[in-house]
């Protein structure tokens, strides 16, 4: 339930709703202006967190040393390593395979389906269960330009002016080009999508899309699609295996440079064990965890970009790292669900932005970065947005002109998720409009790679959030579920067909490690900071000064 | 944020500590000094791994939610369930047949269903569990699929059957099934990707890649829009 005080601003909400219902049945959903390239400049400029002094540093370790890089990533990646080199005893592996999936999120578990596919042993190493990750909560759509009044060269102009034109265009070929193939292997692996009454897809409108290409199961996409690559994971016993609660903490190279292995460390019996592969796929997903800018986040308790780190520390440079998405519409109120995500979806079923006044003010569906930067210029500059009782800000995002436009029950059968969110605490969104601001969601950049998931680094795959260049300095909409499953098999594929062309293996190293941690001293870095994350730590810090155990940053206890 | 807070006392394991009112379990237990390894997730209740045995004040019944969902009250006894033991079938989808044969032999336990309703109690997502288990008794897949849909696999509904039927389990087949056999196909899907390896939008593509960014601006700018 909303709070009396915010029920005048609830009122004028209302009391614009008729004359903005009638726009929209009139013109459909352009109900605003779009912003020109100048006018998005400005405020993204002035108004969008990545743009702020703090924002960015020169990152002082490691391939992109001089660059600057997104502050809280530089942070952590200027730090030790968790292990000392000279106590791991590499002359035995305790595991093997063909090839090592580090993720367990739709990333990892399409390359872990489609390297078994291929005929390679699979191990997936996850630090928590598989299926958890950022995959599993996505919400509103995966895109596919597989409608006739669509096609890929109309996706790909798209994903280009969302990602400002940094876009690695190979990446963003391969992307849109397998993008219907992709939707067809999920289909058939048994993921239900939303059809329309003549069985064709059902497909809707996103953020900066110039076509209706978004697919969707409910706002449930993410988890539809996640849990069916985890069952059929489930159904495999003797082709993939699987390790969980197991964080990979270091990969091992050898002499000639090749990925060869990684160091795994067990979270609840803390022993470490040495894994032997032939090719190596990081799906580690991203880094909201971090809380970049402390913001709240849509992310997952494993969001630390552990995958940067080891990926980083083994030489593998990062492409556009100092690009951060923050989500426009993540949740401000009640404070339980403070950062949640709220998907997309919700404007392009026709929801509008309004301020406290009840104006809309911005085009529903400008790109993410647009999008929330507009937010945050409502909400600051122009000071029309509503204070919540803990001294946060939002603004409005009007949901029940959703059942005005498609009829009474949209809500329910489209947005089910949203609609149980928001209802556990009372406040019926069919009825209300939800209280938004912008919320870290996702990284645009990442681990550089090639149309074939390969890093610089010979037997190191990278696929997912965890990668840079697709999506150049912004991601669209339904592009990060489409990548996962394009560069998930992609990741496969390549990594199976490198075993299949057979690998000889030089002599295992630390070596790389033991030059970081030399680099990170002669920096003076606190030797308490270790990487990669692991856990993020919500411990009070009264409680933490009472702790025996608290020692490094991001350890665990 | 330091304001001033209302705690309220719970008791997580048996052991008594102090939170600020309207925490959740999750932020609750986080408070109380515990870095959950096991028992957290997504935090949002997409992913189920928060799934927690709890007891209000003077209330003898034994609830089950997601910790990262349910508000403590004052007095609340909570128990996390870090894992369920729960059986799971090995099958290949491809070689299943969407009828209530292929449950009576990968999910015989379904059959045992007494119509308690226990289940769909437990459910934190307010699914009809008990309904999409009756559907599947009588071979109606598609109504178990779609009433199963929002299921994020905590696992209480199965802790708490007296017949010992795994829903979920038995869900996530329902749901395989249907979109794979029984769903409408989407034939547009086929024709796409058809044309996508006889290379239709190869010249196009290939355009735009060699486009440098100014040009590139000016398309996208100009570009048609069509989302209604």
């Amino acid at each position: 339930m909303y709070p009396d005080y915010m029920r005048e601003s609830i009122e004028m909400v209302v009391r614009t709703r008729p004359k903005r219902l009638k726009i929209a049945r009139k013109i459909g959903k352009q109900v605003f202006p779009a912003m020109s390239e100048e006018e998005r400049e400005v405020v993204l400029s002035n108004f969008h967190p990545d743009y702020r002094a703090d924002a960015r540093r020169e990152i002082q370790i490691g391939k992109n040393k001089g660059e600057n890089i997104t502050t809280k990533v530089a942070d952590m990646l200027e730090s030790y390593s968790r292990i000392d080199p000279d106590r791991i005893d590499l002359s035995k592996f305790d595991m093997e395979t063909d090839v090592l999936v580090i993720g367990a999120g739709s990333a990892g578990l399409s390359a872990a389906l489609t390297a078994s596919g291929e005929g390679a042993s699979v191990l997936i190493a996850t630090k928590l269960r598989l299926g958890d990750s950022n995959s599993m909560m996505a919400q509103g759509g995966i895109q596919a330009a597989d409608q006739p009044d669509d096609n890929p060269a109309i996706h790909y102009l798209d994903v280009l002016g969302g990602g400002h034109f940094d876009n690695k265009p190979d990446l963003v070929e391969a992307l849109v080009n397998d993008a219907p193939l992709s939707i067809k292997w999920l289909e058939e692996l048994g993921v239900m999508f939303d059809k329309t009454e003549t069985g064709s897809m059902s497909v809707a409108a996103g953020g900066g899309t110039s076509r209706m290409r978004m697919h969707s199961a409910r706002d449930y996409t993410g988890a539809a699609i996640c849990r069916v690559l985890r069952d059929e994971v489930y159904n495999r016993p003797d082709k993939i295996k699987y390790v969980e609660y197991t964080a990979i903490i270091e990969l091992i190279l050898d002499n000639k440079g090749q990925a060869i292995g990684a160091v795994a460390y067990h979270l609840e019996n803390r022993q470490y064990s040495i894994i032997k592969a032939k090719s190596i796929v990081i799906a580690t997903g991203g880094f909201g965890r971090l809380h970049i800018q402390n913001f709240e986040t849509t992310n997952h308790y494993g969001a630390t970009a552990d995958g940067l780190a080891i990926a980083y520390r083994a030489g593998a440079p990062l492409l556009y790292m100092d690009s951060v998405q923050y989500h426009p519409t993540g949740a401000v109120f009640p404070e339980q669900i403070v950062g949640f995500l709220c998907t997309e979806k919700i404007r392009g079923l026709g929801a509008q932005p309004v301020n406290r006044n009840g104006e809309l003010f911005v085009y529903p569906l400008e790109p993410r970065d647009v999008e929330a930067a507009s937010f945050i210029r409502e909400s600051t500059e122009r000071n029309l947005g509503i204070k919540t009782p803990s001294g946060l800000v939002g603004i409005w995002l009007d949901s029940p002109l959703i059942e005005e436009l498609s009829g009474e029950g949209t809500i329910e059968h489209a947005l089910p998720a949203m609609l149980r969110q928001f209802d556990r605490f009372d406040i019926d969104i069919r009825k209300y409009p939800m209280l938004v601001y912008p919320t870290l969601h996702y990284q645009n950049g990442g681990i550089d790679i090639n149309e074939k998931a390969e890093t610089v680094i010979p037997g190191l795959y990278v696929a997912g959030e965890a990668s840079g260049g697709v999506h150049g300095r912004n991601r669209l909409m339904g592009n990060s579920q489409l990548d996962i499953i394009v560069f998930g098999r992609r990741a496969g594929i390549h990594s199976a067909e490198r075993v299949k062309a057979g690998v000889k293996f030089g002599e295992p190293s630390l070596e790389h490690v033991r030059k970081y941690n030399e680099e990170a001293k002669a920096l003076g870095i606190d030797r308490h900071k270790v990487s990669p994350v692991v856990l993020p730590d919500y411990i009070p810090d009264h409680v933490k000064a009472k702790q025996l155990t608290a020692t490094y940053e991001g350890t665990l206890i | 944020m330091e304001i001033e807070r209302v705690m309220v006392k719970v008791y997580i394991m048996g052991e008594a500590y102090e939170v600020p009112e309207g925490s959740t379990i999750l932020s609750a237990t986080e408070y109380a000094g515990f870095q959950i390894k096991r028992g957290v997730g997504c935090r949002e209740g997409f992913c189920g791994a928060c799934a927690t045995v709890y007891r209000e004040k003077g209330d003898y019944k034994l609830k089950g939610g997601l910790a990262c969902q349910t508000v403590v009250t004052d007095g609340m006894t909570i128990a996390q369930i870090p894992s369920v033991p729960a059986e799971k079938p090995v099958y290949d989808i491809t070689q299943l047949e969407a009828n209530e044969n292929t449950f009576k032999e990968l999910f015989p336990t379904v059959f045992r269903c007494v119509a308690c309703n226990t289940c769909t109690k437990a459910c934190p997502q307010d699914i009809k569990v008990m309904d999409y288990v009756q559907a599947l008794k009588r071979g109606d897949i598609a109504r178990a699929a779609d009433i199963s849909f929002d299921c994020i696999r905590c696992g209480l509904c199965a802790l708490r059957c007296p017949a010992e039927i795994v829903q979920y389990n038995a869900a996530i087949l329902a749901r395989r099934l249907y979109a794979r056999y029984l769903a409408p196909k989407s034939p547009e899907v086929d024709i796409r990707i058809e044309e996508i390896e006889a290379g239709k939008f190869v010249p196009e593509i290939d355009e735009l890649k060699k486009t440098d960014r100014v040009e590139l601006g000016e398309k996208y700018y100009k570009r048609e829009i069509n989302i209604d």
